[in-house]
């Protein structure tokens, strides 16, 4: 059976292997190529229609007033109420799962209901803070469609994301700086707030950022909570714009400046969104 | 010199503190962490609370019933949920390819390093582009290009049900060509996570029998990663079927059951998004919060199935 | 080294080496090796660790090109054959070339699936029955078969780290090569497992040529016919020290870096 009469090893591989094996490649990068091609497609179109059109009136005047800087003002505020809200019981969250609880069966249970809740679509999200707080405010005190409840709608949305990502984070943090704090002493508090946030505070930063820039293009959670305004919001319990309900409300407007509205408040709302989310990014690669 | 006791005493004064602080962050945090559970609890609990007097008095019915009337005052989610999961389901053929062909691309070494990490970054803005955006982009750019398709495929093949209307541009095969751009940075991310933990021995042992690296892809990568795969593919299929704006935007919002993709009809988001401000009866309003819980229920089947598998992935790699 | 060319004047090479030289990117792992595997015969490579044992190992049937960037200088014949010509089949050298590997790896199928995956992989179709028959040669021959034979339809991973490894042995033997090269085969096995696969070395050199990694030297001394020292020092490039036959290494080795190694001194 051994011997030297060896297979020539100069032999192309079958027509159809080599067939299959280049053809598999091409047709990979194809599919890959198609996959990309709407994100181009998504800026290219924004931004040709948006920034063209952009004038300073727009950052000045309410949407009565051909801006849509109410909008703005709106969209800020309702992040902000939302990032309070989300961010600080998000992150005890992540360091419950990851520090407190890390093998025990409520703790499996926490992070598996937390990651249920970041799959409920945003319209429930949405359905479910008009139920509990707009419903509510209505009876019980006068104001009912707010940028209070919008931002809880929105935090509702961030919260799990949030925690979920700092857990993920905090896991990363080697194990011995836990030892070697507590075998110092330290108590547990002092641990996590000594040793490990400052140790994952980098991508801990990534994680929320990218949780905010979600939040900022979020339309449906706000239909039925902040609603929508031609003018100043009054305060933070009158209805307030924000630039992806102002998309909505008003893609389909015959009124060309409306229109133009449209495109341009498009183009501002993807570039916050896609400036943050590419920062949170790099931020995290720098840090690595 | 101090005596022992208030040497003792100093001690625990001086860790008093410290304990103190402690305890009052292990509330805080407990507290905190109770926070996302209690709202989830409250939100199925709201949810079903409301929908509870529609249950009564629609039933079972509800759900088969074909016709959603408003001015009638008659209400059958079956259109909805047509809409709904055909639109999700029509994005999946679409997206699971594409997304493969991303994952594969951006895991295994065809490509040099920094091309790959540039189609995965690419990929990964994707899902950053707010769905009212891609609603837009939909309207006003997806739309004009495959109208023409659609109506050439009409004229050609107008015997097959599926091609057999008019296409007017939004619709079923809109809607969910749209989901499918929207979902393919879950597919492909998730499919990449779980291509990446296939182990290389079992590359290498593949292609030291003499397969290529397709032969070892197809035959020994995927196989191992199947699991972890599906997982990823429900976790996109939940993502489309909860999809509002930009569903809402292209789907053409006519509750209608048609046979052919290029039908107009309605998804359980966009039905809510549009009418649920504006709903006036109790019955209209009844039978929008049965929806509600109907698309919360079927999402939360689909999530939990995409966890429990790959969680199953998880325990087999241990 | 004349007693060398003496008693290797009537034996076939397998594998000549001449003059490799191994980069990864730009860094040299290997340099100037020069030595032959002859045929039916056991070939020990033997040095401490990070010396360069697996990379060339690994060079002999280009599996080593799947890390990435390398670089290879100098030749690799294989029956007069050059592996780094640009035309060469790469599939067709592993098949002929076979490979076991250190750590056990089979894959998530059947047992049976283990071992026909080659098979069926080739270029010409086998009929099941034929396939049958292979499957069974190829794991009786990795003296598997009585362990295993009544549940070829279970999964590989349910046997143990012995058996997977010899699972692995047959997977490889299914599509007959000529050599078989094993890097560090038994390091992950316990000493009963591992005199199983020695055992098995010794029955299949009848038919194969064997070329294996190890670090243990009792096991190059116990089961090959030709052992080769690689060293390396703090250039971190692995050179090939000497090579001979292994009688004569482990007793009387010329190069005294060879000397400290074997006897226990050094590594
Ligand atoms: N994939 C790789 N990329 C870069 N360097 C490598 C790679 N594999 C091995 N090396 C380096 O090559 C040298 C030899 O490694 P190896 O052949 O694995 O040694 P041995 O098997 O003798 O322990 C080591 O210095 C190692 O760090
Ligand atoms: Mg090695």
């Amino acid at each position: 059976m051994n011997n030297s009469e060896t297979t020539k090893l100069i032999t192309p591989l079958s027509p159809l292997r080599s067939l299959f094996d280049r053809g598999m490649t091409v047709l990979a990068l194809i599919l890959t190529i198609i996959g990309m091609s709407p994100l181009i497609s998504v800026l290219w179109n924004i931004i040709s229609k948006g920034l063209p059109g952009l004038t300073a009136t727009m950052f000045s005047k309410p949407i009565i007033d051909e801006g849509f800087a109410n909008a703005v003002v709106g969209t800020l505020t309702m992040i902000t109420i939302a990032s309070l809200l989300s961010i600080p019981i998000g992150i005890a969250t992540g360091i419950y799962l990851a520090e407190y609880a890390p093998d025990r069966k409520i703790n499996r249970t926490v992070k598996f209901l937390n990651t249920i809740l970041t799959g409920v679509p945003s319209i429930v999200v949405g359905i479910f803070t008009y139920d509990v707080i707009v419903l509510t405010s209505k009876k019980l005190f006068d104001f009912s469609y707010s940028a209070l409840a919008g931002g809880i709608a929105l935090a509702i949305l961030m919260l799990p994301i949030i925690a979920l990502t700092t857990e993920e984070v905090l896991k990363l943090v080697p194990n011995n700086l836990r030892l070697a704090s507590s075998g110092l002493g330290g108590s547990r508090f002092q641990t996590i707030a000594r040793v490990i946030l400052p140790t994952a505070l980098p991508a801990l930063v990534t994680g929320v950022l990218l949780a905010i820039s979600r939040g900022i293009g979020e339309t449906a959670p706000l239909l039925f909570t902040a609603l929508f305004a031609q003018d100043w919001a009054d305060n933070l319990l009158s209805p307030t714009a924000s630039l992806p309900i102002l998309i909505f409300n008003l893609y389909n407007d015959p009124d060309p400046v409306k229109n133009q509205l449209v495109w341009t408040a498009s183009f501002f709302l993807l570039s916050i969104v896609l400036l943050i989310n590419i920062s949170a990014r790099l931020f995290s690669s720098r840090a690595r | 010199m101090p005596t022992p006791i208030t040497n003792n005493l100093a001690r625990r004064n001086r860790q008093s503190k410290p304990d103190r602080a402690d305890r009052l962050f292990r509330y805080l945090i407990y507290g905190a962490s109770g926070v996302s559970v209690a709202i989830l609890l409250l939100m199925g609990w709201t949810i079903t609370g409301h929908a509870l007097p529609a249950i009564k008095q629609f039933g079972w019915g509800f759900l088969t019933g074909r016709d959603w009337n408003v001015p009638d005052l008659k209400f059958g989610a079956l259109p909805l949920i047509y809409g709904t999961l055909g639109s999700g389901l029509i994005s999946l053929i679409f997206a699971v390819p594409v997304g493969l062909a991303v994952a594969i691309i951006t895991s295994e070494d065809l490509l040099p390093k920094w091309l790959r990490s540039a189609v995965a970054f690419t990929i990964e803005l994707l899902a950053a582009v707010p769905s009212v955006v891609f609603g837009l982009w939909g309207f006003y750019t997806l739309i004009p290009i495959l109208l023409p398709i659609q109506q050439l495929l009409h004229v050609k093949f107008k015997d097959i049900p599926l091609f057999s209307t008019e296409p007017s541009g939004s619709g079923l095969l809109t809607a969910g060509i749209l989901l499918a751009i929207m979902i393919l940075p879950t597919v492909a991310a998730v499919s990449r996570e779980v291509l990446l933990v296939v182990p290389t021995y079992l590359r290498t042992g593949s292609m030291a029998l003499g397969s290529t690296r397709w032969e070892t892809i197809f035959r020994v990568v995927l196989p191992k990663a199947f699991s972890g795969i599906i997982g990823g593919v429900m976790l996109a299929l939940g993502r489309a079927l909860g999809e509002t704006m930009a569903v809402t935007m292209v789907i053409g919002n006519t509750e209608n059951i048609s046979p052919s993709i290029f039908a107009p009809a309605y998804s359980i988001p966009a039905i809510l998004a549009n009418t649920f401000a504006e709903a006036q009866e109790d019955i209209h309003v009844g039978a929008l919060t049965y929806l509600v819980l109907i698309l919360f229920a079927i999402t939360l089947v689909v999530n939990v199935g995409a966890i429990g598998l790959v969680k199953l992935v998880e325990r087999g790699e241990k | 080294m004349d007693a060398l060319n003496q008693s290797t004047s009537n034996m076939k090479t397998a594998i000549q080496v001449n003059n490799l030289s191994f980069f990864y990117g730009i860094s040299r792992a290997l340099e100037n090796v020069n030595m032959s595997i002859f045929q039916n015969k056991v070939t020990a490579i033997i040095g401490p660790s990070g010396c360069g044992k697996s990379t060339f190992i690994k060079a002999l049937n280009r599996i080593g090109e799947l890390e990435g960037k390398v670089k290879t200088e100098g030749q690799v014949e294989f029956y007069g054959q050059d592996i780094y010509h640009p035309q060469v089949n790469l599939n067709q050298l592993r098949r002929q070339i076979g490979m076991v590997f250190q750590k056990p790896n089979p894959f998530p199928m059947s047992i049976y699936e283990n071992v026909a995956y080659g098979v069926k992989i080739g270029e010409e179709k086998v009929r099941k029955s034929d396939l049958d028959l292979v499957v069974e040669s190829a794991l009786q021959g990795a003296a598997l078969w009585n362990e295993v034979k009544d549940k070829l339809h279970k999964s590989a991973l349910g046997l143990s780290g012995g058996q997977q490894q010899r699972l692995c042995i047959a997977r490889a033997l299914a599509v007959k090569p000529q050599v078989l090269l094993m890097d560090e085969p038994c390091s992950a096995l316990d000493p009963v497992a591992t005199m199983k696969i020695e055992e098995l070395m010794h029955s299949l050199r009848n038919d194969l040529t064997i070329a294996i990694v190890t670090h243990n030297m009792q096991q190059a001394a116990r089961i090959s016919d030709y052992t080769a020292f690689f060293s390396t020092d703090e250039s971190r490039i692995g050179r090939m020290v000497e090579f001979g036959e292994t009688k004569q290494i482990f007793s009387f080795p010329v190069d005294t870096r060879t000397n400290d190694y074997v006897s226990g001194r050094f590594g």
